[in-house]
């Protein structure tokens, strides 16, 4: 039943047997324990699951490992350089941005990539662009003015 | 120390646990993995209401992986989850309590019952081989709704509840009502729904259980606010264990709002099954299953009516509410439509009397217990609806309607049971009206007619009771636990300080905010103290985090073994300084001989105390290690005023909430930052509930309606806008911090704002009368029916 897979994760060659129903994300988290990447609904609503697939923000709960066979993956592990947090992480921690911190990968994956898109976005444009990350803690005042800053970090 | 002489206290210090959750190296309890774990999956039933004929296991058993296979027949001698709070009747019967079994046993009583748990090598393999599992139900009529239940000739759900009644209960005197009320010159009525929510903590409920044949001891990770109480209520009422055998672990939790306060019967089912198997055992929900049996919250059908004299001063209020428990009574369901509740009936005002009825339901569906607020939102919901409509009937402006009513003179006893110590409830509602900019509204609603839209403005004039709670206040009303809080302060002896905390952090922020408080009394760096949680194996006891409680008791528990530390640490520098203890001084980290230049540093007590060789061995015992245990006097009374500002396009129904304000009092505030982000929060969930969110079961089949977030509308980033907040602060009198709590606020006092907005957009249409949630379809259905009755 297992099914060869092999994939760059975090700039790292991983390859494995696998089930092949495995979602990306149980991917990632069990067979790889990068447990940063959170599962928090089966209906790819709250993103918490949020990735960067060949650089875009994918949710991995609706993506089979299968499907992501010779990708580049980065996770919320791979964001941080020797030490330094990414501007967005940084971001997030200068403005609040988070508060159980469960939604708070998938949120910043998912930041990264909407800045990257728009650049400029004002503050209408990140909500709207956010609509797929759920959060229920912070009400998203300070992830909006995270993104914001974090944007104007990452232009630098 | 800090850059002041209040040290860290009122500093927005950025938190010390962010770099974890922002690098992905948080810990929750799904991302524990213990060795030769397995995997559980509990099959559920898809019937709202249905005896049990047969279970048949045996195809099930035999499928790949499975490893055990458990039903309600297999837990002999495991008792039923408990209720925390006995409510007693008015005719002095107590609640009804019937069992909550573990594993349902012959019924089922709400979709989504757990009837058997399956523990195989794999989470696959558990689900697959579930569906190989026979049930055989007798379906039977079901009732979700609990007016519907309380109708005679309603489905019974409970042998033990008859006609579905759980209570009658009451508060307040009822004679002087109805005397006030023969009196009045205005008496203003209202129906009410306060619609159910489900609360929908981004991760999911979990657990992972093991056993240690060697020691007979258990360790439970779990999801949960108070593992202590945790720990409490499963070993000595359902499985019968030793407390100091089962060790219970929270790590870091993903949000809670209420919902992980309880115990619940899958991590229990999972404690008991480690044992048999022999293996630890992972169980985590699905977000389907989150739906269908975390706690819900709300759920009231309530009728009110204000009675007042002609220049509007509140006479007297009369409340009668129906509460649905759900089908079984989760750990404190009880206590949240009565004394969370009625109590807070009397709101920001001087009303003298007020009587408030609450009849409590059994409902097949999943219990109702607290959510962010619990209580206090719907008692908020009623007095502030009701408030505007009298101001509206009697032509009285909203701000001035409250003013005329507001309390001004402290300590004020309430008709309904509660002492308010402080407050300034002019202060706030001042400083919301500036926020709102109030006085440029109307133009603001001119040029929004211009467009073809209406806009509103909605008044919240919210008080909370925090705190929670005096034990023996609460125990006078029914609690069945006590409700202080431990603390304990471990001075390591090279001046380093690691805190450890009866109360959780699921997000609040302890691991900082406890830390300043810390850090400011013993004038040492911040980064120089660490603060733990969740672990009954690291903890000394703890009742956990809820009701706005963490820094107003546990916090004051800290505070509590620092006074010890520091009286300690006085004992010794007396004697290494050769001067009387009374003479010692302590300040900026420092003890002092008064008046000299004589001083020991904080770090060299410390290091004295560990190192006893000159030292009062005789009289003092070596270390710097101190617990306290903190049970307040009173609660506390957050309070404040939210204006909702909304504008409506009545061609589709669509509501935009264009600016929230808030101005709250929180007493004394240690992180601004913080404080904040608790206000965004709650706001977002009030908000949620009043134009979003609403729990909806099927009223003849049962079957929940809104189990996805594709049916349930949770708010999203652009549902809502960036808000304007403040505070006023009267410092608290109860506790030495004089802090009040600020966790709830938002949602308990944005509901009622933003339907009052909606009603104040909608009243040039006609419309009077609306429900939560104030959806486009119900709002444009209340402008057609306002038209066509026009």
């Amino acid at each position: 039943m297992g099914i060869a897979i092999s994939m760059t994760v975090n700039g790292a060659a991983v390859s494995a047997e696998i089930d092949p129903r495995t979602l990306l994300v149980d991917f990632l988290r069990v067979n790889l324990g990068l447990t940063g990447t959170h599962v928090g609904c089966d209906t790819a609503q709250c993103g918490a699951c949020t990735i960067h697939l060949d650089g875009r923000a994918v949710k991995s709960c609706n993506v089979l490992a299968l499907q992501a066979n010779g990708a580049r993956v980065t996770t919320i592990e791979g964001l941080a350089g020797s030490g330094e947090l990414h501007p967005m992480q940084a971001a997030f921690k200068e403005c609040h941005g988070l508060q159980c911190g469960f939604c708070t990968p998938g949120m910043v994956m998912s930041a990264i990539d909407l800045v990257q898109r728009h650049p400029n976005a004002d503050e209408a444009t990140i909500r709207a662009q956010l609509e797929g990350n759920l959060c229920r803690c912070t009400g998203y005042h300070n992830i909006v003015k995270a993104v914001q800053q974090g944007a104007a970090a990452m232009s630098r | 120390m800090g850059a002041n002489e209040s040290g860290y206290i009122g500093q927005s210090l950025r938190r010390k646990e962010d770099r974890r959750f922002l690098t992905g190296a948080g810990q929750y309890t799904d991302d524990v993995t213990l060795p030769h774990q397995t995997h559980a999956y509990f099959l559920r039933s898809p019937h709202a209401h249905a005896r049990i004929r047969s279970i048949d296991t045996s195809k099930a058993a035999k499928a790949p992986g499975v490893v055990a296979i458990y039903t309600g027949a297999d837990l002999e001698g495991v008792g039923g989850l408990p209720c925390g709070w006995l409510i007693t009747s008015v005719d002095g019967t107590p609640m009804k309590e019937p069992p909550h079994p573990v594993l349902a046993k012959g019924k089922v009583r709400h979709v989504g019952d757990q009837v058997a748990l399956v523990v195989a090598e794999t989470r696959i393999q558990a689900k697959d081989a579930a569906e190989l599992i026979e049930v055989d139900y007798d379906v039977l009529p079901a009732v979700t709704h609990p007016v519907d239940a309380l109708a005679p000739g309603a489905p019974q759900i409970h042998d033990e509840a008859p006609g579905n009644h759980c209570y009658t209960w009451a508060l307040g005197d009822k004679a002087a009502v109805d005397a006030a009320f023969a009196k009045a010159a205005h008496v203003t009525k209202l129906d009410l729904v306060n619609n159910r929510l489900i609360p929908n903590a981004i991760e999911p409920r979990a657990a992972v259980a093991s056993h240690s044949a060697s020691d007979d001891s258990y360790t439970l990770y779990v999801t949960s606010q108070n593992p202590h109480v945790e720990r409490l209520l499963m070993a000595a009422f359902v499985l019968g264990l030793p407390e100091h055998k089962l060790r219970v672990i929270a790590p870091d939790v993903g949000g809670g709002f209420g919902s992980k306060i309880y115990l619940y019967a899958e991590e229990t089912a999972l404690v008991w099954a480690s044992k048999r198997v022999g293996r630890p055992i992972k169980w985590v929900a699905e977000r389907s299953e989150s739906f269908l049996t975390d706690a819900h919250g709300r759920d009231h059908v309530t009728h009110a009516e204000l009675a007042l004299d002609k220049d509007g001063k509140f006479l007297a209020m009369r409340v009668n509410t129906t509460a649905a428990m759900g089908a079984y009574l989760s750990t404190f369901a009880s206590c949240i439509p009565t004394i969370l509740y009625a109590t807070l009936l009397a709101g920001q005002y001087t009303t003298p009397a007020i009587h408030c009825e609450v009849k409590a339901a059994f409902t097949n569906t999943a219990p109702v217990d607290a959510y962010r607020g619990a209580g206090r939102p719907e008692a908020t919901y009623v007095v502030e609806r009701i408030v505007r409509q009298a101001g509206v009937e009697m032509g009285i402006a909203q701000d001035e309607i409250r003013r005329r009513n507001f309390i001004r003179s402290f300590p004020y006893q309430t008709p309904v049971a509660l002492t308010y110590d402080t407050g300034n409830y002019d202060a706030t509602l001042d400083g919301a009206n500036e926020l709102a900019d109030v006085k440029g509204f109307a133009a603001r609603k001119a040029e929004a007619a211009k467009r073809g839209k209406l806009r509103g403005l909605g008044y919240s004039s919210y008080i909370e009771a925090c705190g929670l709670a005096p034990s023996n206040i609460a125990g006078a009303l029914g609690a069945r636990a006590g409700l202080f809080e431990a603390g304990q302060v471990r001075v390591n002896p090279t001046g380093s300080v690691t805190v450890f905390t009866g109360s959780h952090s699921h997000g609040q922020g302890h691991e900082t905010t406890f830390a300043q408080i810390v850090a400011t009394r013993l004038g040492i760096p911040v980064d120089n103290v660490d603060v733990v949680h969740g672990d009954t194996g690291r903890i000394a006891f703890g009742m956990g985090t809820y009701g706005s409680r963490s820094l107003a008791v546990g916090g004051t528990a800290i505070v509590k073994a620092l006074d010890k530390i520091v009286g300690k640490g006085k004992k010794i520098a007396a004697h290494l300084l050769e001067a009387a203890e009374s003479d010692i001084e302590f300040a900026d980290g420092k003890f002092t001989v008064a008046g000299t230049d004589r001083s020991k540093t904080f770090g060299e007590i410390a290091l004295t105390a560990y190192v006893p060789h000159n030292y009062p061995l005789d009289k003092l015992e070596p270390g710097l290690d101190e617990t306290a245990f903190y049970d307040p006097t009173n609660f506390t009374y957050p309070a404040g005023t939210h204006i909702c500002e909304v504008e409506i396009d009545p061609d589709t129904g669509v509501v935009q909430v264009v600016k929230f304000s808030a101005c709250d009092d929180f007493g004394n505030i240690v992180n601004p930052m913080i404080v904040e982000g608790q206000v965004h929060g709650g706001l977002t969930q009030g908000i949620g509930q009043a134009l979003l969110e609403g729990c909806i079961y099927d009223r003849e089949s049962g079957q929940l309606l809104t189990g996805s977030y594709m049916d349930y509308a949770m708010p999203r980033a652009d549902d809502v806008p960036s808000y304007q907040v403040s505070t006023r602060v009267t410092p608290c009198t109860v506790n030495p911090l004089g802090t009040k709590g600020c966790g709830e606020a938002g949602a308990i006092g944005s509901p009622p704002a933003l339907i009052n907005a909606v009603l104040d957009a909608l009243a040039p249409a006609g419309v009077t009368k609306l429900d939560m949630p104030a959806t486009p379809h119900r709002v444009w259905q209340a402008i057609q029916s306002a038209k066509a009755a026009s």
